[in-house]
């Protein structure tokens, strides 16, 4: 098992290397920089003195090797760079809000999962049943909702029309504010989660060895929880797990919607400014968060099925 | 080729959406930008304004028509970008194998490692906000999975018999490769093809949603609902409309690919989400 | 006379075709296994004898039913039996073992622990006695090493060794009846002779009665002592083995028997092409018409 896990990662290492450098490509052309988003509102009259004077504070008037250079040692010693915007390092602003994010991608895997998958694993036992029919219309229907809206709608509801909860903000950190934002956020893997569970049960069910186990004389209820369990479940984790990797991807816009102190909304708020230092680092971090839980995830399954390993 | 209900809904609903773009300069009573009258704003849906007015006194119901326009061109625009990168890399890597065959699969693995709304983001942070960008940020996203498929489909129909015997006729790879190879693989291309456009649709609504896709004052759906979210409680239907829109072609797309796909071969496995 | 284990009478199965017709896949079935005994099925796919087992064993799927007749087993009439009861006979006191045994084992269980659930399931051992009896049952197939082939996942297995498995699984509870449906097809045929030789003993040790089905005539001559010919669904022919091979009645029998390639008979008659059964039945339509079952009293077999 050692032996796999290592050679997992040995195998993911390259891209990360690849996706390092590529960030730092594409943002090196960047067109228009910070000092000059500054005066993007109109407001101020365009200064060109403070331009030059904050271009060359960050160093952006350096030859661009020298500034590749700079970026890959920097890297090795894992410093992100320093936010223009506020002076303070990357690493710093990132770890600050990291926290709010896993709650966030956190919770809302653990909604989807908690509904998704009991609903896909009983649309499966009694295909063709309402039940079945409601959960896939449901399933299909979640994963062409524009999330934003659905959290706009549920907002509306909830918060501005019923008062029941906060309508955005971290607040307190009590679980209050998480519930709006997780289940926005969660609608998504929670059809997927209920589409695939579905699908897998239904193999497993339409396999041979579920015909050997009847033949033992098992009943239904047996048969579910010793052989289709463990088989469908295979399914189940690869699909948390993908979906877990991507959900802090995904929160970007829901943490806009929410004002939820996140990665998202730090890297959307980056973009807007052309804080090039932040937005290189925060795609870097959820690059990297995506490709940990993709291995894990690879992992597990190997744990979990016994075939793999002999690969 | 059966063709379920999914498949009927879906392109029911497609064409829906293409009919209105198409006839939306016939059908809108008004002009979706410049028919702004301050003196209106905020208004419910009643017999002038069908899906009532927004924050800058715009009727709705006419943006709601011009924005088909801009969805539909998203996706089908980025999808096409997509299917050309995907099927070139994916077939030529997939036929002459070897270094081209490590490179692009290491690309495709990079691609797969960004979430594809991060890349997104940071394509249109290089290349500034409006529809030019955004289609060719949004075709450099998903062609990925496009090219997974392309390349397997390539290495297993470069073993038929037909093509092993236009090889000894003496053909030209690239003959070969667009006469031989690519008609056959078509189908779940265009299936893959119509569920990301919805996902491109999705993807523009959010981008325009966060101020970095398509700018106001043109009617992108995604861009109705930034304003409307200003407006929430004093003229909700704002908001109602434009993600209803949305919701509804997403669902066609993904209707009408799913129900293509379950025709073609009910055992094809996507795994695109 | 003895009562008959298993007594099918006049079994009728039939699948909807359509809206409004009904494809009859079974057409008045009837014979009877007596306690002990090995008795073959055989004929061509699509004769009706997997369905057969699988309605004895009440495993048929929809939308297969039963339309008629009564099956047997020990007096009770299985088709009228409560699901629980039904259950409790099987895997208990009638068995099945199926074509593939790679797919017919769950490949994420070991070898052991899918044996040990027929003694927790029937005898309500604990999980730590059932895997040492799993030892036990996978010595008496033959399994070398058993004690470390129990921890084995299928697929670390050859076909062989699998389709062993499935039998300690089927004959661990000792069932009275061990139904076999084409158990050595998927097998090479170095493997064959092994695992047919295994249920012959294993089962004439314990006094399991077997229902053997295959479309191989030279499986079911090594196997079993009374021989059911079957075809579209009826049952054409029934004799003692020997019997049937020696003198087959029906047109059917002998069309079988007849496209059989012999050994050496090349060097007897010189060179004969490879007879094809259609050109010895003149008229299949007309096969079902006609029946000749051998009863017990008459062939010299014991009742």
């Amino acid at each position: 098992m050692l032996r796999f896990t290592l050679r997992r990662i040995l195998q993911v290492a390259p891209t990360v290397v690849v996706v390092a450098l590529l960030i730092f490509v594409i943002f090196s052309v960047v067109p228009g920089t910070f000092a000059v988003s500054l005066f993007a509102d109109g407001k101020r009259a365009a200064d060109p003195q403070l331009i030059a004077r904050l271009n060359e504070e960050f160093g952006l008037n350096k030859p661009l090797m020298e500034r590749f250079v700079t970026y890959v040692t920097d890297l090795a010693r894992f410093d992100l760079g320093t936010s223009f915007r506020t002076r303070q390092p990357v690493v710093d602003l990132i770890s600050d809000r990291m926290g709010a994010s896993l709650q966030l991608s956190v919770a809302a895997m653990v909604f989807a999962i908690v509904v998704g998958v009991p609903l896909g694993f009983l649309a499966a036992l009694r295909p063709g049943s309402i039940l079945d029919t409601t959960t896939m219309i449901g399933a299909i229907s979640g994963l062409s909702l524009p999330d934003f809206w659905f959290g706009l709608l549920l907002m509306y509801l909830f918060a501005l029309q019923l008062n029941w909860l906060p309508s955005f903000g971290y607040g307190d950190g009590s679980l209050r504010n998480l519930i709006l934002p997780a289940v926005t956020l969660g609608v998504a893997p929670l059809a997927l989660l209920a589409r695939t569970t579905r699908a897998g049960v239904l193999d497993v069910l339409n396999a041979d060895f579920i015909r050997t186990a009847h033949s033992k004389g098992m009943s239904e209820a047996k048969v579910v929880r010793w052989h289709v369990s463990r088989n469908a479940l295979v399914l189940i984790v690869t699909t948390v797990g993908l979906q877990f990797g991507s959900l802090i991807g995904q929160a970007v816009v829901i943490e806009k919607l929410f004002a939820w102190p996140g990665i998202g909304s730090l890297l959307v708020d980056s973009v807007a400014i052309r804080d090039i230092p932040v937005v290189q680092g925060t795609i870097l971090v959820i690059v990297l968060w995506f490709l940990i839980i993709n291995t894990a995830v690879d992992l597990v399954y190997a744990a979990i099925d016994p075939r793999i390993k002999q690969e | 080729m059966r063709l379920g209900f999914n498949f009927w809904l879906g392109a029911t609903l497609t064409v829906l959406v293409i009919f209105a773009g198409i006839l939306a300069h016939w059908i809108a009573p008004f002009d979706p930008v410049l028919d702004a009258d301050l003196m209106n704003s905020e208004l419910p849906p009643d017999a002038t304004f069908w899906f009532g007015t927004d924050g800058q006194g715009r009727d709705v119901f006419t943006r709601i028509l011009y924005g088909a326009q801009i969805s539909l061109t998203v996706g089908i625009v980025s999808q096409v970008i997509n299917s050309i990168i995907g099927v070139t890399l994916g077939m030529t890597a997939g036929y002459w194998g070897g270094w081209w065959d490590d490179l692009v699969n290491g690309l495709t693995n990079v691609m797969l490692a960004i979430p594809s709304l991060i890349f997104a983001l940071a394509v249109m942070a290089v290349l500034g906000p409006g529809l030019p960008s955004l289609l060719i940020a949004l075709g450099l996203t998903n062609w990925s999975w496009t090219c997974r498929i392309a390349r397997s489909s390539t290495l297993s129909l470069k073993s038929q018999g037909y093509v092993q015997a236009a090889q000894t006729l003496g053909y030209g790879d690239l003959r070969i490769m667009f006469t031989q190879i690519l008609p056959n693989m078509m189908g779940p291309i265009l299936v893959m093809a119509t569920l990301g456009m919805g996902s491109a649709v999705l993807a523009e609504a959010a981008l325009s949603f966060l101020g970095l896709g398509i700018q106001p004052p043109f009617p992108s759906w995604g861009s109705m609902l930034t304003d409307a979210r200003q407006l929430i409680q004093l003229a909700p239907w704002a908001a109602l409309f434009p993600g209803l829109a949305i919701f509804l072609s997403v669902l066609g797309f993904n209707l009408l690919g799913d129900g293509l796909r379950d025709s073609l071969d009910p055992h094809m496995r996507t795994r695109k989400p | 006379m003895t009562t008959p284990l298993l007594d099918i009478r006049d079994l009728r199965l039939s699948v909807p075709l359509g809206r409004f017709a009904l494809h009859p896949l079974l057409k008045g079935v009837s014979f009877q296994i007596m306690p002990g005994e090995a008795y073959g099925l055989v004929g061509e796919s699509g004769s009706g004898k997997s369905v057969t087992s699988l309605a004895v064993m009440g495993l048929l799927k929809k939308p297969l039913a039963v339309s008629g007749g009564q099956i047997l087993f020990k007096g009770q009439n299985l088709l009228a039996l409560p699901k629980r009861e039904m259950r409790r006979l099987r895997g208990n006191r009638i068995a099945m073992i199926f074509q593939e045994p790679m797919t017919a084992l769950n490949p994420l269980s070991t070898v052991g622990r899918q044996i040990a659930e027929m003694f927790v399931l029937h005898q309500g051992k604990s999980w730590g006695e059932a895997e040492k009896l799993a030892v036990e049952a996978l010595d008496n197939v033959r399994v070398p090493n058993p004690d470390r082939r129990v921890r084995n996942y299928p697929h670390q297995m050859s076909g062989g060794l699998r389709q062993r498995v499935m039998i300690a699984m089927a004959l661990a509870c000792s069932p009275d009846l061990l139904i076999a449906d084409e158990p050595t097809t998927a097998l090479d045929v170095t493997v064959q002779a092994e695992v047919l030789r295994l249920i012959k003993e294993l089962c004439a040790a314990r006094g399991t009665a077997v229902l053997f089905i295959s479309h191989d005539l030279g499986v079911i001559a090594s196997i079993c002592q009374r021989v059911g010919v079957m075809y579209s669904g009826c049952l054409v022919e029934e004799n003692e083995t020997r019997a049937l091979f020696a003198s087959p009645r029906h047109e059917y029998t002998r069309g079988l028997l007849g496209a059989l390639p012999r050994l050496g008979s090349r060097s007897e008659h010189g060179r004969q092409r490879l007879v094809d059964i259609d050109s010895i039945i003149a008229d299949r339509s007309k096969l079902t018409e006609s029946r000749f079952i051998t009863p017990r009293e008459l062939d010299g077999s014991q009742p």
